[in-house]
Formats: structure tokens, sequence, C-alpha cells
């Protein structure tokens, strides 16, 4: 069987990417999260990384976001080396962190609100992204007073708000229930369609890289590595409704599934 | 408000009156109890040394109608205005430095730790010795009981600032300034005023206490005094008017935190 995939070794230059990561290790003290591991990350597309939990996602969102410093190796953001977190990327946190004591207008406005935006201006940005993630009427609701899928949606706002190149997303879906979660994907591919951002997107789900992502990264602990990136050619412009029963992407996840199986226990 | 809601119709005038004010209704009930048994219990005699409530309220009228009351709270509230106010602003700052440097943890808290320990009556004689028996000694009695859970309270509530909140702060490029002012501050504020209401608490306590222990002064002075007299109606009014003033005062700061924050109800979305 022929798989529709390329295996995309690292060529500076040749192709436009937005984010590279080259020669990472990283360790927790005897833990080594991340071993030299190289990784490029095509502009404007969306790129999973998919793996089983403890393989290093996290870390390596992290060390592209400029909040954890890698052991060795650099990360090169428009060419650029990170030395920290910067108005090229923003983050999309796994649990929210949203400001419990602040509105979702503040919430929303807040990264603007750090970096010196009068408060008019920010206001008036926040407000179209929270109508844009489908939250208008909620501007003067507090956190505890939305559900997780509505949580994630101000956590996506705040971070498309500040207008980054690179949206940096840890498994955005995980704490949302599987009806809201499956809302977001198809606005996520619209968002990917729409917002000309390059997006690096954790997850643990198969179904969820192969149906949103233009380029997946599989990553395998023990020692931490990537395994395989898979590049879906042929469904990715079809129908929101018809990729889950392309062939295609029934045939990548059985393929995926196959080379992970034996490192889950 | 409630009413409001249900609708008011089919409850009787006297069901809205009680329905509306519930709160100061049953305040007025506990204080009616406190003070009835309290005219009971003087009444019996509990104690020759025990006046009943209308006496010492009489008491306590007499002494602010002649000036007593004033001119005494005029010396007890100097100690006790100027070790609040040092300890608040220093026991803050201190806890805030605690709790974010670790090697301010190491240094200074094992210090609030034992004067919050320490026997306080004991260390008078050593203050007195240091600072004399003027206005110095009575704001330290003061700060050595208020400062220590206002400094601990601090310094534990910013330790446990949510990591993730600071975390997101740094991502999108907060100074280490924005994270204080704006994560770890906010975060931490319900657990620093609380620290700031037990403080100031024991601040109240202090002062009498340095007020009987160093000199008599002050309120102190009319306890002191009317106790040496067997005019206990006079002691227990000076008694009442101190754990007055310090509910009036905690609950003039409860106003002050609300007013600060909004006063929205803060739920925490950590699920
Ligand atoms: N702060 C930390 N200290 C020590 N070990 C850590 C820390 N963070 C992560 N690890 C370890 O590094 C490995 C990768 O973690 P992580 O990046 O969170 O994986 P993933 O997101 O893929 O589940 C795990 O084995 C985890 O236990
Ligand atoms: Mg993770």
């Amino acid at each position: 069987m022929v798989m529709p995939q390329t295996e995309r070794a690292f060529t500076p230059d040749t192709v436009d990417d937005a984010v590279t990561v080259k020669r990472i290790t990283k360790s927790y003290g005897a833990v080594e999260a991340l071993k030299n591991m190289t990784l490029s990350f095509p502009r404007g597309e969306l790129t999973s990384l998919l793996g089983p939990s403890g393989c290093g996602k996290t870390t390596l969102l992290k060390i592209i976001a400029g909040l954890l410093e890698p052991t060795s190796g650099e990360v090169l953001v428009n060419g650029r080396a990170v030395t920290g977190p910067g108005p090229d990327r923003a983050f999309v946190f796994q649990d929210f962190a949203l400001l419990p004591w602040a509105s979702v207008m503040r919430n929303v406005a807040f990264g603007l609100e750090l970096r010196g935006v009068a408060q008019s201006e920010r206001e008036a940005i926040a407000e179209k992204y929270i109508a844009h993630v489908g939250l208008k009427g909620f501007e003067r609701a507090y956190p505890h007073e939305l559900s997780g899928g509505m949580r994630q949606r101000v956590g996506l706002a705040r971070a498309l708000s500040v207008d980054a190149d690179v949206l940096l997303m840890d498994e955005p879906f995980s704490a949302v229930d599987e009806q809201t979660r499956r809302k977001f994907q198809e606005d996520l591919l619209n968002l990917v369609k729409t917002e000309n951002k390059t997006f690096i997107f954790v997850t643990h789900s198969i179904e969820e890289a192969v149906y949103v992502s233009d380029q997946i990264a599989i990553l395998l602990p023990r020692p931490s590595r990537v395994s395989q990136i898979i590049r879906p050619q042929g469904f990715r412009d079809k129908d929101v409704d018809n990729i889950r029963r392309d062939p295609e992407y029934l045939d990548i996840v059985d393929d995926i599934w196959s080379s992970l199986r034996s490192y889950v226990e | 408000m409630s009413v409001m809601r249900d609708g008011a119709e089919g409850r009787s005038p006297w069901q809205d009156l009680v329905g509306s004010h519930r709160p100061l209704l049953l305040k007025l009930l506990s204080g009616v109890l406190v003070f009835g048994a309290w005219e009971i219990a003087g009444r019996i005699p509990v104690s020759y040394a025990f006046p009943t409530f209308i006496e010492s309220m009489s008491a306590l009228l007499r002494m602010t109608l002649d000036g007593t009351l004033f001119a005494a709270y005029a010396e007890t509230l100097k100690p006790l205005v100027v070790g609040v106010a040092i300890s608040a602003v220093l026991g803050i700052a201190l806890g805030l430095w605690i709790g974010l440097s670790k090697t301010f943890d190491w240094l200074f808290s094992p210090i609030f730790v034992v004067m919050q320990a320490a026997p306080l009556a004991a260390l008078i004689p050593l203050l007195v010795m240091a600072y004399g028996i003027g206005l110095t000694s009575k704001v330290f009695v003061v700060c050595i009981m208020a400062m220590p859970v206002i400094v601990l309270n601090t310094a534990g509530a910013v330790r446990n600032t949510p990591a993730n909140l600071k975390e997101m702060g740094r991502a999108f490029l907060a100074t280490d300034r924005d994270v204080i002012l704006k994560i770890v501050l906010p975060a931490a504020s319900p657990v620093i005023f609380s620290g700031l209401r037990l403080g100031i608490s024991a601040g109240f306590i202090g002062a009498i206490l340095a007020e009987l222990k160093i000199t008599p002064t002050g309120v102190g002075d009319i306890i002191t005094f009317s106790r040496s007299v067997a005019d206990y109606a006079s002691m227990y009014a000076a008694i009442f008017s101190i754990i007055l003033l310090a509910v009036l005062f905690l609950n003039l700061l409860e106003r002050i935190e609300t007013g600060l924050f909004g006063g929205n109800v803060r739920g925490y979305a950590s699920d």
C-alpha cells in the first residue's frame, strides 16, 4: 500500500518554515524529556505533535514558546533564535489559564494590556475576537460562569487578539466534551484557512490530529524522538463533513495506530 | 431581594418587612439574647464584680458625655493606629518579598513564626528596658501582635499563586512587575485581607495589653483605675467599648475589600 505521505528532513531555506527546532535536548534532572529533536513547521500550516503522554509534547511546545530553556539546541522563529517569550508567538493553554477575577473582556484583552495598548483600543480588538469565537454577549461574564468549552474559547480569543504569527496550542480541546470538541475542530480548520497563521497543535488524539493537520509529527518516548512525519494530501480541501469518511483519512488513522500501539501498555 | 423575585402577592406587609431586613433582624436578635443574658447574669449576680448590662451602658454613656472616653481613646489609638499602619505596610511588603524569594523565606520566615508563638507578656519587660515606657514600646507591642499573621498570610498566599497563571503572564510578555501587580497580588488578595483582619484584631489586643502591662494610659487606665476603686460598671463599659470599636473597624475593612475588588463573587475556574 502506498501511503500519501512524505518524509521531510530538515532542509533550511528550501521551504518557508515559520518555526524550526534544531537538535533540541531537554533534561529535567535525570529525566531526558527530549533528545536531539529536529523538526520544522511550514508557514501558514497546522502541524500536530502527536504522541502518547509523557513523550515531551508540552515540553517542546514550551521551549518554542520561550517559557522553558532547552538543555541544548536552538529554536528559530522567522529565522531568529528564541531566547524567551516574544510577540511573534501566542499560547493556548490546556487548562485555559484565565484570570478568575477578571471578566471575559479583560481576559481576552490581557495580552494587549501587557503590551501597553490603550484601554479603548484593546477592548475594541478584544470585542472583535470575542464575537469571532462565538462569545458575543458574554463580555462582562466571569470565567466561573462559563462552561469548559466557553473558557477555552476565551483562551483562544486571547491568543488571537495579540495577532502573533505562530499559535501554540497545548491539547486545547482535551478538557471539553466530545460535541464541543468536534465543533472546535471545524472552527480550527476555518481559522487555519482564514487567519494566515502558523499553528502548532499538541494532541494525543489520533483522529483529531489527522482531521485538523496539514502535517503530523509523531513523537515517541524512551528515547523521545520524531518517529514519522505524515502529510495528508487528498482530503484537506474537502468539505469538513466528508473528511471523516475519506478513505485516506481512515488509512492514515489506522497507520498511525499501528505504529503507536506498541507504546501503549 | 428574594421578595422581589418570588413576587410579593400572597405575603403580608409584615412578612415583606421581615424578608427584606432579615440580616439586620438576626443581628438585633442575637444582640438582644447576649445582652439579655448579661443583664440576667448581672442581676443574679454571678459575682459581686459583675455589673448588669444596663449599669455598664449607663457608665458608658456617662464616660462618653463627660469626655473621659474620648480623652482615653486619643491616648490608646496612638500606638494602635501607628502600630497597625506599620504592620500592614511593612507586613505586606515583607510577606510579598518572603513569598517571592526563597532566600528571604529562609532568612525571615523563622523570625515571624517565633514572633507568633512567643508569649508577649514575657517580652514586655525586655521592650521596656530597651525603649522605656513611652509610645515606642507600645507601638512595638502592637506590631509584635499584628505583624506575624499579616506577614505569614501574605507570604503563603504569594507562594501559592497558581503557577499556570504566572506562566500565562510570561507567555503574553508580562514583566516581573506586571506578574506581581496583575497576577500575584490579585490572586493573593483574599488571603492577604484575611491576614490583615486577624492582624488588626491582634493589634487591638496588643494596644490594651501594652496599656495594662507598661503604663496605664487611655482605655487601659480606665480599666485599671475603675477596678482598683471597684467601679466595675465603668471597667466593663471600657472593655465593651474597645470590642465595639474593633468590630466596627473590621466591618469597615470588609467594605474596603469588597469595594476594591468590585464585590464580584470570585469563583475559581480551575477545573
Ligand atoms: N517540571 C518537570 N520536572 C521533572 N520532570 C518533568 C517536568 N515536566 C515534565 N517532566 C517529564 O518530562 C517528560 C515529558 O513531559 P511532557 O512534556 O509534559 O509530556 P507530554 O506533554 O507529552 O505528556 C515526562 O516524563 C515528564 O514526567
Ligand atoms: Mg502535555
